[in-house]
């Protein structure tokens, strides 16, 4: 017989018992551990999904206050920008005004400080040609300066035309006072007598001379009387020399230019030297 | 040679004895309980869990999808009979690796103490789910002729359970026997293999088979569907 009764018996209440001790050690454990890992999985998504959507939230009140932010700093650089833009036009019309009236005033100095410096080489020049002339009568001619400009001034009597004699003579006799002639030095007694007798001659015996001295001459003489003047003076060569080197200095400079600093400065620094 | 290990007896008393089948089916119980109880006394509920833990989280819960596949709506419920089966026919199969050990579901008195247990977990299950009267009318059903013709169903599929358990696992046993005395080498590895397999299989298409027999006694309520075909 292959069923043996007994062992049928006992095999049920084996199994019996091991799906109690089955379902004690292993399913429900097993399944509990499954059951709360899952429970821990599906608290946690949800955390995370809560979570997320506070992200989500705090990103949207983030991103509105970043575009708010964003338009108040737009705005707040526009009106910035406006205002520096005005500012820096109001300052650019205020330096624009303080260079020209700095412009004006360097041209006005530049002006004054070319007439200071013009006056001086006239003066000094003058001095320079009389001494120079000077030098070469003595050197070249053996005479001095005033016995040629003595000679000169009565060489310039003589050639007096009849019209300018004639205006001279009546000019003296109306009015009644010496003739004084004017000369840079005090002249010789031999070159005083010389002019006296040369005035005579040329306008009667009676005509009294009186003679002066006067350095803004330079160096010349001269003879007046009321309203008449005959005079020799080296000014006229002068005038003549300040106008040639007048042309060479100032080529053609267009009215209001406002000279270089750089000639200024060696205009300053030639006066200095001269 | 024994066709059954019923055959070999350590201990007697009287009626009361204590054959190879009881012996190894104790063996069997005591590594199943004392393994789960090894592994499950200090289970993490973490994300963090050790190997054997892992490999009874992978167990249990194939049984319970299996389970859900045949159709039963609450696979949990069923669980403990049906997981029960398969792990104990399973591990005896596995077991026949051991050299010295005789399968207990090579004795027809196990699988006749298994079927029956399906014989009697069957209607339980169904009147505990439909009540007694829904459970009995699908005895006529389509009409009162077929009740003979169910109650004879019912008969013959437990004693087919009972025979094609007890023939797989018997037959593997004998081939191997048999084979040691021809030829001991070689052989015998190839047909003990098989033998693990056709276990394995004989596991699935015992406990599959009493999960569709429990589908069908508890489904009288819900629209029936087509049982899996037997093996």
């Amino acid at each position: 017989m292959l069923i043996d009764w007994f062992t049928v018996g006992a095999q049920v209440l084996n199994f019996l018992i091991l799906a109690w001790l089955l379902k004690r050690f292993l399913y429900h454990p097993i399944l509990d551990a499954i059951d709360a890992r899952e429970q821990r999985i599906a608290q946690e998504l949800a955390d995370a999904d809560r979570k997320k959507s506070e992200a989500d939230l705090a990103r949207e009140a983030f991103q509105r206050k970043s575009a708010a932010f964003d338009q108040e700093r737009a705005a707040l650089l526009n009106t910035a920008t406006a205002a520096a833009n005005a500012e820096r036009q109001r300052l650019l019309d205020v330096a624009r005004e303080e260079a020209l009236s700095l412009s004006a005033k360097r041209q006005e100095s530049l002006q004054s400080e070319a007439q200071a410096l013009h006056l001086e080489i006239s003066r000094r020049t003058r001095r320079e040609v009389f001494a120079i002339a000077r030098k070469a009568l003595a050197d070249l001619a053996g005479a001095t300066l005033e016995e040629r400009m003595v000679v000169a001034f009565l060489g310039r009597l003589q050639a007096l035309s009849a019209d300018d004699k004639e205006k001279l003579t009546s000019a003296l006799q109306t009015a009644g006072k010496p003739i004084v002639v004017r000369s840079t030095v005090d002249l010789p007694t031999a070159q005083q007598a010389a002019i006296e007798g040369q005035v005579r001659d040329l306008l009667g015996a009676t005509t009294t001379l009186s003679f002066e001295t006067a350095p803004e001459l330079v160096s010349g003489i001269e003879l007046t009387t009321d309203g008449h003047k005959v005079a020799w003076s080296i000014e006229e060569y002068l005038v003549e020399l300040e106008s040639t080197v007048g042309d060479l200095l100032n080529p053609k400079l267009p009215p209001n230019a406002v000279p270089e600093k750089g000639k200024a400065d060696v205009d300053r620094t030639a006066a200095r030297d001269s | 040679m024994h066709l059954s290990p019923d055959d070999i007896i350590f201990w007697q008393l009287g009626g009361f004895k204590v054959n190879a089948t009881i012996a190894y089916t104790w063996g069997l119980m005591l590594v199943l309980a004392l393994g789960s109880h090894l592994v499950t006394r200090r289970l993490s509920k973490g994300l963090e869990r050790s190997r054997w833990q892992n490999l009874l989280e992978i167990v249990v819960t194939g049984i319970v999808s299996q389970i859900g596949e045949v159709g039963l709506a609450k696979p949990r419920q069923y669980l403990g009979f049906l997981g029960t089966l398969f792990l104990f026919v399973g591990t005896a199969s596995l077991f026949t690796i051991v050299p010295g050990y005789e399968p207990p579901t090579g004795s027809l008195s196990t699988t006749t103490a298994l079927a029956i247990c399906v014989f009697i977990a069957v209607p339980m299950f169904g009147i505990g789910e439909c009540g007694l009267g829904e459970y009995l009318k699908e005895y006529v059903k389509p009409t009162a002729i077929m009740l003979p013709f169910n109650i004879v169903s019912e008969l013959s599929r437990t004693l087919a359970l009972a025979a094609r358990l007890f023939g797989n696992m018997m037959s593997g046993t004998m081939i191997l026997a048999i084979l040691l005395t021809i030829t001991p080498f070689i052989f015998p590895i190839a047909l003990s293999a098989l033998g693990l397999l056709t276990g394995m299989v004989q596991a699935y298409i015992f406990s599959i088979l009493a999960a569709v027999y429990i589908a069908a006694a508890t489904r009288s309520r819900k629209p029936p569907r087509e049982p899996q075909a037997e093996t």
